[in-house]
């Protein structure tokens, strides 16, 4: 993308009297040579095979390891049955993004967003949201080139995968990219979007790669939930009217320097963290 | 990165570098054969040995040699698939030299006898490299068509073949020029922005001094 900033995003929306998903949809149409049509065909593939992904969750299945696997299901019974602590909502959001998670841990297919360990928040949020408020998918797809610029953006600046700068990278970004979507279907504007974006990654800055056995399992999985959930919260702080105190812009280079400073160790090798623990090593010593 | 890259590629899980990546190499080791395989052998290194059974990489490399792409829902059943075909696959472990810790090494058997062995690694979001062809340097992604050409190293072959594609009205983005030693085994790997006609690679074939032509198309 040749925006560097989430700053030139907004600036140029303003100036030419766009919507912010325009501007990433004109920039992905210049990039990659398609038209307008091509372009939000190929968005809404990605969000078809997201919805497809999330109605094939298989309950019963387990990942290779047996780490990962079922508790979609527990989710969805406790929504269903037991749950007076959340609303609806929140209790679908997190059901739908431990089953993707778990899917993706299990060989099904999924849409990496932006990766394929962070494949849970973005359609977890976007999926409940439209099942929930029955908007149309066009508007769902609009919000999916908001996530996607500021997916991109992150790219640009920083980066968006664990090995180079740890989990923040990935639930990060997906959180902040889900956030940013998220203000935008309820209708705030850009200031909102990039400021639900912005503190939605300050709450995941920090955060480690330490996944058992190397596999995208543990954490990961669970940590899609906290991402979707994190989205949730930071996109309503910024509908509020909260600011981040530290421009958008500078949270993602917080984030690069942040990333850079986390030691190799806790960059998706599993040498240190949750992955050298005795049940790590209990679990793992199984699989050999 | 594009839009696309960030939201997408739809992909069989868990892992954009150990599943997606190793698919794809496969896949490029499957249309560079280019006739249907009997034999493969795979050999792991690295973290695709020490993790890869957790991540399917061995599904997955198999799954793209019978032809599948990333996100194709067959992968977790590709040894049973190859079995079906009587495609003999055998796995082991091994140390290559100076390779990137996401690599593998594969000895190809084709239904004519041919033979093709390639070094691929997976880089991270399912970008790949094609690191050595046949014992010889190589490096390739695999997203572009691409010619391989060994010949013997003598004046005149590279300009034959890039006269034949200017006549074909294909367009060159990267060339790379590997040799063992001096008047001995060379390779030429071009990456196009078009694809080659058929003719034009048979016509090469006939070529005198040209050992062996491969070519990696993307349809
Ligand atoms: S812990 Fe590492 S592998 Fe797991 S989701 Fe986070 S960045 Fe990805």
């Amino acid at each position: 993308m040749s925006y560097k900033l989430l700053k030139d995003v907004v600036d140029d929306a303003e100036k030419n009297k766009l919507d912010f998903w325009q501007v990433i949809l004109n920039e992905s149409c210049r990039e990659s040579n398609m038209t307008e049509e091509e372009s939000f065909k190929q968005m809404t593939e990605m969000y078809v095979a997201m919805k497809e992904a999330d109605r094939c969750y298989d309950a019963d299945v387990r990942s290779a390891s047996g780490m990962a696997g079922g508790d979609g299901a527990l989710l969805e019974k406790f929504r269903l049955q037991h749950n007076r602590l959340i609303g609806d909502f929140l209790a679908k959001v997190m059901e739908k993004a431990v089953k993707m998670g778990e899917s993706n841990a299990c060989m099904k297919r999924i849409v990496a967003a932006p990766t394929a360990g962070s494949c849970g928040v973005i359609p977890a949020v976007l999926i409940t949201y439209e099942e929930t408020k029955k908007v149309s998918q066009d508007n769902i797809i609009r919000a999916l080139y908001v996530a996607g610029g500021i997916g991109e953006a992150i790219a640009e600046s920083a980066d968006i995968s664990g090995a180079k700068g740890g989990c923040q990278a990935e639930i990060g970004s997906a959180s902040a990219m889900a956030a940013g979507a998220l203000a935008y279907l309820e209708g705030g504007d850009n200031e909102a979007i990039i400021h639900a974006a912005a503190l939605a990654l300050k709450n995941m800055l920090g955060l480690t790669c330490d996944p058992v056995g190397g596999l995208v399992e543990v954490p990961c999985i669970k940590r899609n939930v906290s991402g979707a959930v994190n989205a949730i919260v930071s996109s309503s702080m910024a509908l509020a009217g909260i600011r981040s105190r530290i421009d958008p812009d500078e949270v993602i280079d917080s984030m690069r320097r942040i990333g850079s400073l986390i030691p190799e160790c806790l960059k998706e090798t599993s040498k240190e963290g949750l992955a050298l623990t005795q049940s790590a090593a209990g679990i793992i010593g199984q699989l050999r | 990165m594009q839009l696309f890259d960030i939201i997408g590629p739809v992909m069989v899980g868990p892992s954009s570098s150990h599943t997606a990546g190793a698919v794809k190499i496969g896949y490029v080791a499957h249309k560079l054969l280019a006739e249907p395989m009997t034999e493969a052998d795979i050999y792991l290194h690295g973290s695709f040995l020490a993790t890869g059974k957790g991540h399917g990489t061995d599904k997955a490399i198999v799954a793209g040699l019978l032809g599948m792409q990333p996100d194709d829902i067959r992968i977790p059943d590709s040894l049973s698939i190859a079995e079906g075909l009587n495609i003999k696959i055998n796995f082991a472990g091994i140390t290559l030299k100076d390779a990137n810790p996401n690599s593998v090494l594969l000895k190809l058997t084709g239904s004519s006898g041919r033979k093709l062995e390639i070094v691929g690694e997976s880089l991270g979001g399912s970008i790949i490299n094609i690191a050595a062809i046949d014992g010889l340097s190589a490096n390739f992604s695999g997203d572009h068509p691409t010619l391989i050409v060994h010949n013997l190293d003598q004046p005149g072959h590279v300009a034959e073949v890039t006269s034949m594609l200017s006549h074909k009205s294909v367009n060159i983005a990267s060339m790379q020029l590997y040799r063992e030693n001096r008047g001995g085994n060379a390779v030429m790997i071009l990456e196009c922005d078009q694809e080659i006609p058929d003719k034009a690679i048979e016509w090469l074939k006939g070529l005198e001094g040209v050992e062996k032509v491969t070519y990696y198309s993307l349809v």
